[in-house]
Order: structure tokens, then sequence, then C-alpha cells
């Protein structure tokens, strides 16, 4: 296999808040491959977008920062670059779309300024084509009347055009990197299966790689190859998406799994109660203790668990998790 | 490189993990309180706003000497004769006296002015907010009508045609001032009859009167207290401006009524003009940073940092 | 099916008056619900799905007089719940309680949590003091909520335990009806299987019965005995649970069901994909036809230009569709 575009190794960010400091992102190490789609999922709180800020270099600031650990980027460190390396690497390289597409699209601009500015701050290009340009990209991320749209102030186009013309600004400055910090949440379904098509498409026309960040494992099983799973700041199962949602191995994977009520495609009068995972995510006062951090919740508990760290077990192929008793369940 | 689990320590499931720590029972006000206590400013300026409160109550009665007395030569400096530390004004008055009893006064009708107001402007911004409709649009032009009068003119007109008594005053100063209060309530009472726990009491089968007072309005305190507060500083200037421009009750002495009766003398004697201006400098500074603090405290949005 | 419904809509409409452009242009309406029909068995759960802006929240809001309808009938339990007013009023809303979507937004954060659950049976009957205070502490009990955190506030609480209040809010009076409305879309995944446990076993112990609002149609598959799918204020699609997820007739349905991110690699190769492009059409202008015509795949001239009435082509299967007849296969 070739260099991967991107290597994160031993990433561990802490987090200073009024009660100490706490290790949001504690020893995670992961690949991500030209072209590939990679994901994460996890509770809310568990650490996925904070890896992704960390990536981007946009920790808040102040509160977060990274204490350990290295993101190769492109054979360049980014945990040691300057604000000014980091700020041309994003946008241009690396970028960006968040869960909520109401309130990241400034309300005082019409989305064809805001695109063109993007556009002329990472290219040297004239503002003519820039305005060309952003037509072209509105088009791709399939806006209809493109070059009428452009006129358009973001509140005079519904919830999933302006996730469109945030992909639009993503993509600008075609980068090698699109993170995707849940897109679809905030829209509904029949907008999320056009969202997700067209991501799908841009990546097989632009070869971008994605790393979708979301709780839905069903938008994993149909956009991503690999995926992570999170918890408590820690990975607790990585590995490629038909492996692990066919036999997850990790306790957590699998109650993420099976506590979800999916659509079956057939159905019968017979109810089964949902898998409960009990409890909820431990709060950041736990994080980073030298036990399983999902004891707590795990029925497979044991004293082993309470007492020691897990490590990562191996399976074939790529798939490993980080319990104890991984092997035997 | 499969790693085997350890067989051996595989014990019985250990149940009191599943128990989260029980927090204690804390009351909003309390939590409010630990936020403002970390807003060093606004600690001391509360703390100091407590002082010249006591001076103002026990004060005259401590100090014992009348302001309205003539008790020395006129324009004595302070510092020159130690009976008299702040000085005398131009009438021989004891200027320490005056300030104090005048501190009772200014502190009096700034907050029984920001009373006025509060009532006023609440009482009008919630059923604006509350009702919407045409409640709304009327009570709205209402305020409005007052939001452009000029307040110092209009407060001058009523003082001089029903006399400088000081409930007068304080009627004048309060009913020029609860438009910003008014338009505050209506704004959050617009918020928050949206929000789901005022339908969900609409669905316990709450009235009216409930959800306003019950309901809604304790929500809606935290902006109208800092108002308030700030208030209470404005009603002040708002007095000293009035008494400056002898619109004031003789028989008693305000902070603005010394600067205004002295103003003649303010190049001869500064001290008798600036001794009461830096009190109420002094005492307005304190309340910002109280109502600055308070704002902190109150602010939600702060209190996870 | 001879024992009757315990809440039959009919033919309710509901409007917002919308900002007029000019003083003297004249008033123009928002049809957020327009002549919906539906009912409700004892004990069932019926499910509403929809798209946000499809008008199933204001249908459930104005059947439990929370939302003022404009015209149609709500008879619950063999009254009609409209006209009613005071004590009257007072009698239905114990009958009828909500459990709202946000379980942030939802409880008043001035109010301890033992006080947000009492509240109801304040307010709505004249149960003594002890009893409220022996009822809110069984309640407490059955929706999983330990006895120390009566008196705590609602910010102490994490996602789920808030909506535990909220649940426990709504079965203080003994309702027979309780509109749940996405009961769970705020919540995480874990959190969202523990409530809907609760939810179906509180449904089994007391015999609830369920108006079931949601857009995640997992969960609905769920929690349903039936499901009405509405678009744009119209209930395109209404029919039992096996019927509408095994045999979806109205293209929209079809549509909503295949845009579902699902798990099974083989559902997910079997099915094909219906993808239906752009967004809903501005609902402030009324539509000629069939509302759903602008995005259908299938949709001929006939759609565009009357608007098809919801008729019961099987036993409890109706759709509003002019492709659908008697044979009930699906126009895709």
């Amino acid at each position: 296999m070739t260099e991967p575009l991107l290597k994160v190794q031993n990433l561990r960010v802490e987090l200073t808040t009024r009660n100490g400091t706490a290790p949001v992102i504690d020893d995670v190490s992961f690949e991500l491959h030209a072209g590939e789609n990679l994901s994460f999922v996890g509770e809310s709180g568990c650490g996925k977008s904070m890896t992704a800020l960390a990536i981007m270099g946009l920790l808040p600031e102040g509160i977060g920062r990274i204490t350990a650990g290295s993101i190769m980027f492109d054979g360049q460190e980014l945990t040691e670059l300057s604000q000014e390396r980091l700020r041309r690497i994003r946008g241009n390289d690396i970028s960006m779309i968040f869960q909520e597409p109401m309130t990241s699209l400034n309300p005082v601009y019409t989305i064809g300024e805001q695109i063109v500015e993007v556009l002329l701050a990472h290219q040297s290009i004239s503002r003519a084509d820039a305005w060309a340009e952003a037509a072209t990209l509105l088009d791709a991320v399939r806006i209809p009347k493109a070059r009428e749209r452009l006129k358009d102030y973001p509140f005079q186009l519904s919830g999933g055009q302006r996730q469109r013309v945030m992909i639009a600004i993503a993509l600008a400055c075609k980068p090698k990197v699109l993170i995707a910090d849940e897109p679809t949440t905030a829209l509904d379904v029949t907008v999320q299966a056009q969202i997700f098509d067209l991501l799908r498409d841009l990546r097989q026309e632009t070869g971008t790689s994605i790393i979708l960040i979301t709780h839905d494992m069903g938008a994993v099983a149909e956009m991503a190859e690999r995926m992570i799973v999170m918890y408590a700041g820690r990975i607790a199962e990585i590995g490629a998406v038909d492996d692990i949602i066919g036999t997850p191995r990790h306790p957590y994977t699998k109650g993420l799994i099976s506590c979800v009520p999916h659509v079956l495609a057939h159905v019968t009068d017979e109810k089964q109660p949902l898998t409960e995972v009990p409890g909820i995510v431990p709060s950041l006062r736990e994080f980073g203790k030298d036990q399983c951090l999902f004891a707590s919740r795990c029925q497979h508990r044991t004293q082993q668990c309470l007492t020691a760290r897990p490590q990562s077990v191996n399976f074939d192929g790529a798939q490993s998790a980080d319990c104890w008793h991984a092997g035997t369940l | 490189m499969t790693d085997k689990p350890t067989t051996t320590d595989q014990s019985a499931p250990v149940t009191e993990l599943l128990d989260e720590p029980i927090e204690k029972a804390r009351h909003p006000f309390m939590e409010a309180w630990d936020m403002f206590r970390r807003n060093q400013a606004a600690l001391v300026a509360l703390i100091i706003l407590v002082l010249i409160i006591i001076a103002a109550i026990i004060g005259p009665s401590l100090y014992g000497r009348d302001p309205f007395e003539m008790v020395w030569a006129p324009f004595t400096p302070p510092g020159q004769n130690p009976d008299f530390i702040l000085g005398t004004d131009y009438l021989g008055r004891d200027l320490l006296a005056m300030i104090i009893s005048g501190a009772r006064v200014s502190i009096i009708i700034g907050l029984a002015a920001a009373f006025v107001s509060v009532f006023i402007g609440v009482t009008i911004g919630a059923l604006a907010g509350y009702y919407r409709g045409w409640v709304e649009e009327a009570l709205m032009r209402f305020t409005e009508f007052f939001q452009v009068l000029p307040t110092l003119l209009f407060s001058m007109v009523i003082v001089a045609l029903f006399g400088a008594s000081l409930p007068m005053i304080t009627f004048a100063i309060g009913i020029v001032s609860w438009t910003a209060v008014a338009r505050i309530t209506r704004a959050e009472f617009l918020r928050i009859r949206e929000l789901e726990y005022v339908t969900a009491s609409r669905a316990s089968g709450a009235r009216d009167f409930k959800l306003i007072f019950g309901v809604i309005l304790p929500n809606a305190l935290p902006p109208i207290i800092v108002q308030s507060a700030l208030m209470v500083g404005s009603a002040i200037l708002f007095e000293a401006g009035l008494s400056f421009l002898g619109l004031t009750d003789p028989n008693v002495v305000s902070w603005g009524q010394i600067i205004g009766s002295n103003r003649t003398y303010f190049l001869d004697a500064s001290f008798t003009v600036t001794l009461p201006g830096v009190a109420i400098f002094v005492t307005i500074l304190c309340i910002s940073l109280v109502g600055d603090g308070l704002n902190d405290a109150l602010n939600p949005k702060l209190r996870s940092r | 099916m001879s024992e009757q419904p315990l809440l039959s809509v009919e033919n309710l409409t509901v409007r917002f008056a919308m900002n007029r452009r000019g003083l003297f242009s004249p008033a123009t309406h928002l049809y957020a619900v327009d002549d919906v029909s539906f009912h409700v068995n004892r004990g069932e759960t019926l499910a509403i799905v929809g798209e946000s802006g499809s008008g199933k929240t204001t249908a459930a809001l104005a059947a439990a007089r929370l939302v003022t309808a404009y015209e149609g009938r709500v008879v619950l339990d063999g009254e009609d719940v409209l006209p009613l007013e005071g004590e009257e009023l007072r009698q239905m809303r114990q009958k009828v309680q909500f459990i709202f979507q946000d379980p942030y937004s939802s409880l008043n954060p001035r109010q301890r949590a033992e006080e947000i659950v009492r509240d109801p049976l304040q307010s709505l009957t004249d149960t003594p003091a002890a009893e409220q205070q022996e009822i809110t502490e069984r309640l407490f009990a059955q929706v999983g909520l330990r006895p120390e955190q009566r008196r705590l506030f609602p910010h102490q609480f994490s996602g789920g335990q808030r909506q535990r209040i909220g649940i426990a809010r709504a079965l203080a009076t003994q309702p027979e009806l309780v509109i749940c409305d996405e009961p769970v879309s705020a919540l995480d995944v874990a959190v969202q299987a523990q409530i809907l446990n609760l939810l179906s076993a509180l449904q089994e112990e007391f015999g609830l019965t369920y108006l079931f609002i949601s857009h995640d149609l997992g969960v609905v598959q769920h929690m349903c005995d039936s499901v009405a799918v509405m678009y744009m204020g119209k209930i395109v699609e209404h029919a039992d649970r096996k019927s509408l997820f095994n045999n979806p007739l109205h293209p929209y349905t079809a549509a909503l069901l295949s845009a579902v991110p699902s798990v099974d690699k083989t559902l997910r190769e079997k099915s094909k994909r219906i993808l239906i492009p752009g967004d809903p059409p501005d609902p402030t202008q009324k539509q000629v036809g069939c509302r759903f015509a602008s995005r259908c795949p299938v949709a001929q001239d006939q759609c565009r230009l009357s608007e098809p009435p919801l008729t019961e082509i099987a036993p409890n299967h109706r759709v509003a569709c002019h492709l659908v007849d008697e044979k009930a296969i699906s126009p895709l």
C-alpha cells in the first residue's frame, strides 16, 4: 500500500475546564488514504468532532491543545506548523462542512460573494474568473439555475441547498481531504439521500478523501469503506465497515448497532424489544482513567476491565478492538 | 497477535459503578451567586455599594450634624479644619454632612424610580409579548410614543407642573425611562412563549395568569434584573441632572442639588462641586460593575466555562 | 374492529395567517394541516410520519387543543373536543397529554423535577396534596428515576433522564391518549433505545394509546400499529404497519423508505433507490393537483391537474394517488 495521505499517531488532546484537565482524545492513531472514505461513529461527547478540529488546527483556543502525538499530512507535521501555514492548508488541502447549514453561512452576503471570497483567498485568479468558477461549483453540487442563484442570500435557500452551498465552498479549492461533521443531521431523509449521493459522486470525480463524522450506523454502511468507533476519547474499534457491521468485536459497537430500530425489509407482527446499552457516556472527569471506560455500561465487565485500560486485539484483516474480552465474545 | 484475556480475575459484575454520583439539589440562584463571586471587580463593587448604602442609612444619625446648619466660614477647603474633613460650601454648611444625607435621598430616588419604571415596563412588555395581535400593536405604539419624547424635557415639565416633591421627581424619572424594560421584557416573552415547557404548562391546564407570572416571567428575569440594576444608576444621574437645574425639593439635600447650588463658585472652590461629583461617580461605577457581574452570573452560556 | 376508536380526527384543517404584503392587500393563509382525517384505536399506536414542514406536529397540537383548529372535528372518546371550554376543557386535558421533542426546552428550568411532574395534577385535578406526593413518587419509580433525584433541577439531569421526567409528567393525570412528538429524536442513539423500551413497557402496563409523531422510519416501524404518512399538510397514505411497510403504495412513501440508510447489506442491494429531486414546493402558494407531483418520478398530466382523494384501496389501506387502483400495485 502507498503512503497514507493523513497519518495520525498516538494523538492526545487535553481540554482544560473548570474541573481540571481531561484528555478528550486519548492515544488515537489512524490512517487515511487518498480517495478513501473513513467514518467516525459514536455518541455525542466521545471525541469525534474534537478529532476533526484537531486535524484542522481549530481546537477551541486557550481551552484545548494537542499534548502528544503527531498528525502527518502529505509529508508535513501539522502539529508543528505555524498558524499561517495551517491557515493555508485549511481550505486549500483540508476543508470541513458542519452540521448546521443554517448558521454556517454569513447571512449578510450573497452565496456568490461567499464562494468568490474563498476562491480569491486561496487561488490567484481574477475576480471575473472566480465568479465563473463559483457558478461551475454550484452547478457541480446540483443547484439548478446556478448562475442566477449566485445572487441569492442564504435565507432564500432551503436547508438542503444551504448544505450544498457549504459543500461547494468546501470543494472550492479542490481539497485532498473533506471532513464532514454530521452533514445531514439537520436535514430530512430524502434530502439526506440527495446529499449522500452528491458526496459519493464528487468523491468519484475528484478523488477527494472524505472523513464522515456521524452517529448513524446506516449512513456509515452506505458511505464509508473503513470506520472508527470512538468511545470516551478512545478508539473502541477500527476496521473495514463490512467486517465491523458483520461481526462487531467490541461490546460498544455491538450495542450501537443493535440498539437502533432499523428499517426491515419485511415486517411481521412480531415486535422485539430493543437491546439497550444502559447509562450514558461518562463525564469528562472519568476520561483518561487506567481502566475500560465502557465498563460501567458493559454487561461483560469483569475485574480486569476496572483495573487496566484494554489493549487492542487484532483480528484477521485490519479489524481491531480495544476490549479485554474481544477475543472471547 | 491476539492478546489472550486472562481468565483468572474474572469476577462477578461490579454493580456499584452503575450508580452515578448523586448531585446536590442546587437552586439556580446559588449557581448564579457562584458565578458572580468569580467576577472580582463586581464583588468589590458590591462591597463598596453595600458600604455606601449602610452609610446612607445610619450615617446621618451617627455623624449627627445637620446638613442645613451653617457651621463654619464658607469655602473652607477640605483638610483645613479637622472638624470639617471635607470643608464647607458657599453658605458654610458641612459638606460631609451634606454628602451623607444626600446619599440617602439619591439612593432612595434611584431605587424608587427604577422600581416604577420596571413595574410599568414589565407589565406592558409582558402583556404585549404574551398576547400578541392588536394588544401588542397598541402597547408597542404606546411605548414608541414615550420613546420619542425628549426625556429630560418631559420630566422637567412634569416636575414644573406638579411641584418638586420627592414622589413627583421619582415618578417623573420612572415615567420617562421604562421603555427599555418594556422592550426587553417583550423580546424575552416572545422567545420563551414558544418554548416547549410553556406548551407543556398549557397542556397541563395552566391559565393565562399563571403562564405569564408563574412560568414565563421567572425565566425572563435575568436580562430584566440586569437592566434594572443599570436603571438605578441612570435614575441617580437623572435626579442629579434635575437638581442641577434647580428642579428639586428644597427641603432635602441630594448629590445633584449640592452640585447645582454650588455651581456658580466652581472656579473659586471647585471641591464643593467635585466632591459630590465623586460620590455620584463611585456609586454609578459600582452599580455598573455589579450589573455587569449580574449579566455574567445570569447568562447560562457563560456558566460552563 | 367494531369498537369505536379512542381518537378520531375528521377533516381537520389548521391555517396560520401570513404577514400581509401591504396594508390593503388581502390576508393570506398558510394551510399547515389541510383536510386531514385519521383515527387511533384504543391501546394502539398510530404513527404520523413526515418530513419537517409536513404538518404532523401541528395536526397533533390541534387534536390536543394546543393550536386552534380552523375546521373539522376531533372526537375523543365519543365527544367532540373542539368546542369545549372551561371545566369541560380541563376534563379533556386530563385525558390527553403530550411528550415533547426537546428534553432541554420542555422542562421549566426554575422548577424542581417533582414540581414539574406534579404540575398537571395541581392544575387539572382536585387530588389532595398528600396523594399528589404519593403519585409523584410512584411515577418516578415507574419511569426509572431514583427518589433522591426528585428535588433536583432539570439542568442537573442528562437528556435521557429529562425525557423520563417529561414522560412522568405526561402520565400524572392517568391520560388515555399520550401524544409523543418526536420523543427520541434529540437523544443519543443508545439513550433512544432506553426511552423507546420504556414507552413500550408503559403502554403495556397502563393500556395507553399513543399518537406517535416521528420522521424516523426505523423508530416508527418499531413502535407503531398503524401509520399515516403526511406530505405538505395532507395525508398521502394511511395503513396498518404490515401493509404500509411491506407494500408501500404512494410514491412518496416508497421514496421515504428507500432514502433511509441501512446497515443491512443485502437489503441495500436488493431495494432500488428512489431518489426524489428537489425540496418541497413553497407551502404558501395554493397548489392545484397532487402536492407531490413536482417531485414525483412517475407523475402524469392528471396528477398536476386534480388533487387525488384519500381512498381505501384495500382493508385498512388508504392512499391518495391517481396511479394506485384496487389491485394495490405500486406505480413505481
